[in-house]
This record gives C-alpha cells, sequence and structure tokens, in this order.
C-alpha cells in the first residue's frame, strides 16, 4: 500500500495539450475518484500513470520509487500498477481462470492464489467460462480479480462501471467498493458520473481543461465548490444574489449563515470561497435540497421570510422530486430600487419581501427538491424559504 | 504519433540531424517497435517496388524515343480497344448478374436460398483458364470478344456476388421503412435507398472484376482474344522483345491504376455512412416473389450451371475419356508436389510480410507506416505478368543466380498476394486491441511475452487465413508461373498449360481438376464463413 502521487503533468497529442499540470495526491489505501467530463483527459491521466504514455513534463512516484520523471520511466509491466479498463478487457482467447492467472509464475498460476482470486471476487463456478460468456458485472469482476492477481501498489479503474446497465451498475458497484475496502490497495477510479464519484471515493479530484481543480472529500466538494461551473457540475443549484455581512448572506430567501464564516475554510475551498469576513454585495450556492417549499392557500398571508411562488414544473424521480418554482414578482406598483442594488443592503433586517432584497439568478427559476410524496402538481403557489449554512460562490 | 516535445532547449542547427530528432520521436513515441518490424516492413515495401522500377529502368533501356516509338504503334490502338471494351461489357454484366443474384438469395423467398447461396460462389474456385477450357473444349468453335466475354462474365461475377451479399444481408431495415413511410414506392425505395447503401460493395466488387481482367492470360490465350497482358507475354516469350514488353507492361500498370482510381472517387461520392445512434440493426424483410418465383430460379440455376456445371462437367467428361495413355502418371505428383512446395512457401513469405506491416500501420500509425501499407496493397494493380517481368529483370541484371529458380517464384508469388495477406492480417490485428495489449504490460508481461502470449494468439485465425488465400492464389496463378518456373520443373498451372496447348484436353483434364479441388475447399469455407458471419451480425 503505497501513496500516488502525481505532479505537474504535462501531456498533448498532436498539437493540443490535454493535461495541463496534472496535480494529484492519492493518499496510501484510499479511493480516490477522478471526475470530469468526457475528453477532458481523465483517460489519458490514468495511462500516463500506468505507463502507456509518456508524459512530457512531471512526475509520477508510487511511494518511494519515482515512476516517471525528466529522466527516468519505467514501463508498465515494472511499476506494479494494476489497471482495469473499460469493458474489462478481458483476453478473448483465455478462460476466465487464464485471466485471472494472467500476470502470475506458472507455478503461481497452478496453485491456490487464482482459487482464492476467483472466489474472492465470487466468479469462482465460472472459471473455465470464456469471457464472451460472461456477463458485464462477471467481466468486470474477472478484469478487477486480474488485476488484484499480482498485489499491486496501486489500481487504476477506468470508468469500470459505465459499460453495465442501470440495475447491475449499482450493485457491482458495491460489490467492487466493499472489495477494494477489504484490500485497502491505493485505488484511482476515473468517472463522468459524479453521483458515482461522490458515492464511492474517499477523496474526489475533479479534473477540468487538463487540470485538477478542486480536490477534498465528498461533502466539502459538492458543499464548497471552488466556483459556480463546478458548483453545477456536481449538481443542481440555485445561485442567488446576496449582501454579506457578519457572516451571513442576506438573500431573498431570508438571513443565511455562510459556510467557513467560523472556523475559516478549509485551505482548498479557499480559492474560490469568500468567507465571513467579508462584506458587500456576492452570489451564494443553495441547493435544492435546501430550500423548504410549503403550499400557500390563496389569500393568506405570505409566511415571514422567503420567496412566493409558482411551481412550473414537477420533475418526479419516485424516491424524490425536483419541482421548479417560478417566483411571483409582488402585486401592486413596481418597488422604487431594483433588485439587488447595493443600498438595499443598508435597510433593517427583517422580513424580506419578493423582489426586496435580491431576486434568483438562472432565469428566474428556483429548484427545489423534495421527497417524493410531496410532489406538487403544476401551478401550485408556494412560499420558498432557504435553510443555512450556504456557501459564497466567487 | 509523435509526442508533442515542449519545445527543445536548443535547436540543431543542421538540418539533418534535426530530420533525424524527428524520425526518432516520431518512432520513440508511444511504444517502441522492435526493429525487426520496421525491417520486415521496409522488405515487404522494397520487394513491392523493385518489379515496378526494374520496369521502367528496362523500358528506357533503348532510350525514350524508342518508348515512344513502341508506345505509339497501331497494335497498341488496337489492344487498347480490345481490353477496355472487354472490361466495360464484363463489369458492367458482372454488376448486374451480381447485383440480381444477391438480391435473390439475400432478399426474397426463394426456396433452397443457402445452396444457392453456396452454388453461386463455388466459380471463384475455378480458375479462369479453366473456365475457358471447359468451354473451348466443348466447342472448339467459341474464340473472340464475345467468347471472352462470356467466359469471363461467368467466371468472374462472384467477384461482385461476395460482397453485395454481405452488404445486403447486413442492411437495416430501418432505413427503407423509413424510405417507404415517406412515401416511396418499392422500386423507388431499391433505386433510392437499398442501391444506395450497397453501393461501395458493387463498386469494391466491380474493380476486383476490372482488375482480374486486366491481368489475365491464360483464359484469352485459350479463346484467342489479344489483350495487353496476352501482347506483353507473347512479345517477351516468343518475340524475345524484353523492351516491348516492359513498355505494354507500364500501360497495363496505367489501366490498373486507372480503374483503382475511378473507384476511388465513384466510392468518395457515394460515401454511405452507418446509420446515426445506437439501436439494435433488424434484419429487412424478404421479399415474396410470387409469380416471379419460376423466372428467378431458372435464372439462379442457368447462370450456376454455366459458371459451375460446364467447366466442371467437361473437366469430368475429359477424365472419364481418358484413355490408359493420358492416364496421370507420376508426373501429376511431382507436379502437385511443386506446387504444393511453391505455393506454402509463397504464402509463409507474404503472411511474415504482412504481419509488421499490417502492425505498424495498426499500432504505430504515422506517415511512413501509411504509406508502407498502401505500398502493400499495391500489387493489387498489378498483373501477375507485370511483376513476374520486373523481376525477370532485375535478376537478369544484377542476380543472374536467382534467375528462374524457386526463390524468384516464390517472391512474384509473395508479392504478387501481398494484399490478400495484408487483408487477412489485418482484420486479425484489428481484433486484438491495443488495450489487451496495455493490461498485458500492466500484468507483468514484457513486450515480447505479450506478443507471444496475447497478440499471437489472438491474430493466429487471421495468419491462417491469409496463410490460406495465398496459397490457393499461388497454386492456382498461371502467368507468373509461366514465365518464372524454374527449367525442367513443372507445377501443375504449366502441365496443364502444355497439355492444353497441345489439345491434349484429356490429359490436361487431371491436372486442372486437382486445382479445382485445391482451391475449391476454401472458396466454400468462405462462403460459409461469409454466411454465417452476417447471421451473427444479425443476431447480436
Amino acid at each position: 500500500m503505497s501513496r500516488l502521487s502525481v505532479s505537474g503533468l504535462w501531456k498533448g497529442y498532436a498539437g493540443t495539450a490535454v493535461l495541463q499540470g496534472v496535480e494529484l495526491e492519492v493518499p496510501a489505501g484510499s479511493l480516490t475518484a477522478v471526475l470530469g467530463l468526457s475528453g477532458c483527459g481523465k483517460t489519458t491521466l490514468l495511462r500516463v500513470i500506468a505507463g502507456f504514455e509518456r508524459a512530457e513534463r512531471g512526475t509520477v512516484s508510487l511511494g518511494e520509487r519515482t515512476l516517471e520523471d525528466g529522466r527516468t520511466y519505467l514501463a508498465p509491466e515494472r511499476r506494479s500498477i494494476g489497471y482495469v479498463p473499460q469493458e474489462g478487457a478481458l483476453f478473448p482467447h483465455l478462460s476466465v481462470r487464464e485471466n485471472v492467472g494472467f500476470g502470475l509464475s506458472r507455478r503461481e498460476r497452478r496453485g491456490e492464489r487464482v482459487d482464492a482470486l476467483l472466489e474472492m471476487v465470487g466468479i469462482a463456478p465460472l472459471a473455465k467460462r470464456l469471457p464472451h460468456e460472461l456477463s458485464g458485472g462477471e467481466q468486470q469482476r474477472v478484469a478487477l480479480a486480474r488485476a488484484l492477481a499480482r498485489r499491486p501498489q496501486a489500481l487504476l479503474l477506468d470508468e469500470p462501471f459505465s459499460s453495465l446497465d442501470a440495475s447491475l451498475r449499482s450493485r457491482v458497484r458495491e460489490e467492487v467498493h466493499a472489495l477494494l475496502r477489504e484490500q485497502g490497495v491505493t485505488t484511482v477510479l476515473v468517472t463522468h458520473d459524479q453521483e458515482e464519484a461522490l458515492s464511492l471515493a474517499d477523496i474526489v479530484a475533479v479534473l477540468r481543461d487538463g487540470r485538477i481543480v478542486q480536490q477534498g472529500a465528498p461533502a466539502e466538494l459538492y458543499e464548497q465548490p471552488a466556483d459556480e461551473r463546478l458548483a453545477r457540475f456536481l449538481g443542481a443549484v440555485n445561485v442567488i444574489d446576496a449582501q454579506f455581512e457578519h457572516g451571513a448572506a442576506r438573500t431573498a430567501l431570508g438571513t443565511l449563515t455562510l459556510r467557513g464564516a467560523s472556523a475559516g475554510a478549509s485551505a482548498e475551498s479557499d480559492a474560490g470561497a469568500r468567507t465571513g469576513a467579508d462584506t458587500g454585495a456576492g452570489v451564494v450556492m443553495v441547493r435544492p435540497e435546501q430550500l423548504d417549499v410549503q403550499v400557500c392557500e390563496d389569500g393568506a398571508p405570505a409566511s415571514a421570510a422567503g420567496v412566493r411562488g409558482r411551481v412550473e414544473q414537477c420533475r418526479y424521480y419516485g424516491h424524490d422530486a425536483l419541482l421548479h418554482i417560478r417566483p411571483e414578482q409582488p402585486d401592486g406598483p413596481a418597488q422604487p430600487d431594483g433588485p439587488a442594488r447595493p443600498g438595499n443592503a443598508a435597510r433593517p433586517a427583517g422580513p424580506a419581501q419578493p423582489g426586496d432584497a435580491a431576486q434568483p439568478r438562472d432565469a428566474e427559476l428556483l429548484l427545489a427538491r423534495v421527497h417524493g410524496e410531496q410532489a406538487l402538481p403544476i401551478g401550485t403557489r408556494v412560499a420558498v424559504a432557504a435553510r443555512g449554512p450556504v456557501t459564497a460562490l466567487r | 504519433m509523435s509526442t508533442l516535445a515542449p519545445s527543445p532547449p536548443s535547436t540543431p542547427s543542421q538540418p539533418s540531424a534535426r530530420l533525424a530528432a524527428r524520425w526518432t520521436r516520431a518512432w520513440s513515441g508511444r511504444r517502441r517497435w522492435p526493429l525487426v518490424g520496421i525491417a520486415g516492413a521496409t522488405i515487404a515495401a522494397a520487394l513491392v517496388l523493385l518489379p515496378l522500377a526494374y520496369l521502367v529502368v528496362e523500358a528506357q533501356r533503348s532510350g525514350w524515343g524508342e518508348v515512344q516509338r513502341l508506345l505509339l504503334r497501331h497494335s497498341v490502338a488496337v489492344l487498347l480497344w480490345n481490353t477496355v471494351r472487354l472490361a466495360l461489357a464484363c463489369t458492367a454484366l458482372c454488376a448486374v448478374l451480381g447485383v440480381a443474384a444477391a438480391w435473390c438469395v439475400e432478399r426474397t423467398t426463394l426456396p433452397g436460398r443457402r445452396l444457392w447461396a453456396v452454388a453461386l460462389v463455388l466459380p471463384l474456385g475455378v480458375p479462369d483458364f479453366v473456365v475457358g477450357f471447359g468451354w473451348v473444349s466443348i466447342d472448339p468453335a467459341l474464340h473472340g470478344y464475345l467468347a471472352a466475354v462470356m467466359i469471363m462474365t461467368l467466371a468472374l461475377y462472384p467477384l461482385v456476388y461476395l460482397p453485395v451479399a454481405s452488404a445486403l444481408a447486413n442492411l437495416d431495415a430501418g432505413l427503407e421503412e423509413a424510405a417507404r413511410s415517406l412515401g416511396l414506392g418499392p422500386w423507388q425505395t431499391f433505386w433510392r435507398v437499398t442501391l444506395r447503401q450497397i453501393r461501395p460493395a458493387v463498386l469494391g466488387g466491380c474493380l476486383l472484376v476490372t482488375l482480374a481482367l486486366l491481368a489475365e492470360y491464360g483464359a484469352f490465350e485459350i479463346v484467342q482474344y489479344r489483350t495487353f497482358t496476352v501482347e506483353i507475354y507473347t512479345e517477351y516469350k516468343l518475340g524475345f522483345d524484353a523492351v516491348g514488353a516492359c513498355v505494354l507492361s507500364l500501360v497495363l500498370v496505367a489501366l490498373s491504376v486507372a480503374a483503382l482510381a475511378g473507384e476511388l472517387t465513384l466510392t468518395g461520392r457515394g460515401r454511405s455512412g452507418r446509420p446515426a445512434g445506437p439501436g439494435a440493426r433488424r434484419p429487412a424483410p424478404r421479399v415474396a416473389l410470387g409469380r416471379l418465383s419460376a423466372p428467378a430460379l431458372a435464372g439462379l440455376a442457368a447462370l450456376s450451371g454455366l459458371a459451375l456445371g460446364v467447366p466442371v462437367g467437361s473437366l469430368a467428361y475429359w477424365m472419364a475419356r481418358g484413355s490408359s495413355s493420358t492416364l496421370p502418371s507420376a508426373s501429376i505428383l511431382a507436379a502437385a508436389g511443386h506446387t504444393a512446395l511453391y505455393s506454402a512457401a509463397a504464402a509463409a513469405l507474404a503472411t511474415a510480410l504482412a504481419v509488421p506491416v499490417s502492425a505498424l500501420a495498426i499500432r504505430h500509425r504515422n506517415r511512413a507506416t501509411v504509406l508502407i501499407e498502401r505500398l502493400a496493397y499495391l500489387p493489387m494493380a498489378l498483373p501477375g505478368v507485370v511483376i513476374a517481368l520486373g523481376l525477370v529483370s532485375f535478376t537478369v541484371r544484377y542476380a543472374f543466380a536467382l534467375y528462374q529458380s524457386a526463390l524468384e517464384l516464390i517472391v512474384a508469388y509473395a508479392v504478387l498476394f501481398l494484399p490478400l495477406a495484408v487483408v487477412g492480417v489485418r482484420s486479425a490485428m484489428g481484433q486484438s486491441s491495443s488495450r489487451l495489449e496495455e493490461v498485458g504490460r500492466s500484468l507483468g508481461a514484457r513486450p515480447s511475452a505479450v506478443w507471444r502470449r496475447v497478440t499471437l494468439p489472438l491474430i493466429a485465425p487471421g495468419l491462417g487465413a491469409a496463410f490460406a488465400l495465398v496459397f490457393i492464389s499461388s497454386a492456382t496463378e498461371l502467368t507468373a508461373t509461366l514465365l518464372l518456373h524454374p527449367t525442367g520443373v513443372n507445377t501443375l498451372a504449366t502441365q496443364f498449360w502444355a497439355y492444353t496447348s497441345e489439345l491434349s484436353y484429356g490429359a490436361a483434364a487431371p491436372y486442372a481438376a486437382l486445382m479445382v479441388a485445391i482451391s475449391a475447399v476454401p472458396a466454400y469455407l468462405l462462403s460459409r464463413r461469409m454466411s454465417t458471419l452476417a447471421h451473427t451480425e444479425r443476431g447480436a
């Protein structure tokens, strides 16, 4: 079990720089997910770490060993890094057993090691089958057993679950996760599926335009993304104008505490996030599940804080539902002050009126996640308020 | 696939040094390729270029004025007219017959379709000169243009039938259904959608037909029809006019290249992309012909009867009639032995050359490797007589010891059929993805071990197919064999030819029968494999 670290890695093809100074630290025994859109260089990064491609600049090291820097370059077979490519890439001419034993010496191949591996991933009864006789999930497990056979110091998984269909995917994912946890092998998993990255990994590193833009625990990334683009990439989000004062953000949805206001932001989030020390105007990020939605009876008075609006769309997912809420402009003459003027900040704190302190952006639509049974018909009038803490965005 | 070096600190001052640096970078990019591979591919390219180069050298030996005089002879115009009108008529007939037969077998509910599928391909296993022999031996009056057109059409239509049948079998029903739903009738759908889809297959088949026509010698000699190839052979072998033969050969090469270019431009314009989007293909539904069934069946029966029945029947007839005096003696065994030996050696050499060529072109694609791969396909456009002449001119001048040696014949076969080997090996290389080789490396196997344990087992079937294709083609090759076979050594083809020239049909027949037997088995297997391929693709 070793720590894998990558620093200042550059790599390009045909004049296009794909990796532009990647910095990645994978603590020993952790499962780190590299998350990025397709074409962002995820696979290239894995291939450089595995030694299939040479980097132009930068270093890769595993534990005490330098795998690659300006002078040294260790061939893939000498790196002790297991690699599970997309779709498994089992040797089609070899049986399951022969596939798993490929990396072992002749004697080991006949011994108990292969049986133990087959047992471990739960495919012992299939040992004599050929790869094309296996289901996608089974192939994936064989590929994993094959990569673990040589007890590698690190394991690389390239979108290992993307070729499986949805129902199978979550099951295989759980099994693989449990297995890796048990083996305690340092693992880098590459994926474009943010849900997969957040739910599976100890650490998530987001790769964008050939650079790691943020690296941290899943909750940290989700709650305190480095910038707005990243916030949107990791899930639906409401970006709302705010006034900052004394560690709180005053918004149309209420006055909300700011994350990191008291303890101070972590090193990573320092780059993008604002802390409570700031004052002035800006924006905050409110996740849809941080919104409370209440049905307003017609003619009933507005609730203490929040925005009134109408449900414009309801996306129902079963376990929950995502409401698109169009905020209502107050009846009567328009407010003399436009929304989100700095001058508004001087008003005494109190019940915020719609259109008063600040309007939500995003074409004025608010996204709210509610429980499945609370899905509301289109047109329902609602009052929306936010729960803190929220994160300020740059 | 050169690596993008972050601008070297100092640029080498000499251009040659810079070039060398670029060259090494190009080769050392991702994976360094063993020198053996590069050497093999280079040898393959050199062997292909050698005959062509010496053709040019030989042709202009007496000066360009002489070349001009030889080219502007009246007889050249006659040859050109003979060759072109034959090529046009035969290719058009093959296209019509091939497409019609393929449609009947793949898209209608005619009875006995699997049987037809085999019967229609089998004529491919009968060498063209044996087809000619079959017809002329039962009707000695057959000769001239029309005889040549008929015989070559019957011999070559499977070259269109095979690709078109597989294209039709893999056609997606969705396209035709969409056309029908957009208001097109069945005929309009066929013209505007179906034919459009199979166009590359039709054109590819037509190109093969044209190239085979340009290269054919034996069949035309039998029906006494003079094309370029016949004239080249005659001038060289009988007139001892090497320069004249070489000049005519260059014209022949130009014609082949023109056919190739024609096919390229036509296919390029009608590029049929794969239907976008995922979703399983459904096989297109078959048409019930109803009252037209009987004429269609009669047509298929006539076609396979004339193409397969007549040559095979006449061979059987001559063999049955053969008296004890013409019965094959030990000489047929010796001839068969020589044929097998030369063909096997050529097949091994061609396959061995094809491996580095396709491996480099697939795994290490850069300008040099792509050029080498294209060169390996060049012999498609080089008739056997051209390659043989080029090799002869080279050996006579620079390596007389090799002149009319077994080695020279083997090299000629290997060069001539290198494209077949490359096609076979290349498709097999595609089976073994570089991803698998990388996984092998990450599992601790060194490159040589990966080659032995992963790549080689995966491409072995392709190597086998390539070997078999070259073996069959060499065993039934006539033109180059006649020019190059070692003096005093006879193969099946040369012995057959010797007897046929003496009109000893009964003596010739067993030799032809043996050649047909050698090539019919793989032709049958090929058609079976095509149909299973089509079916598995449909099932998937």
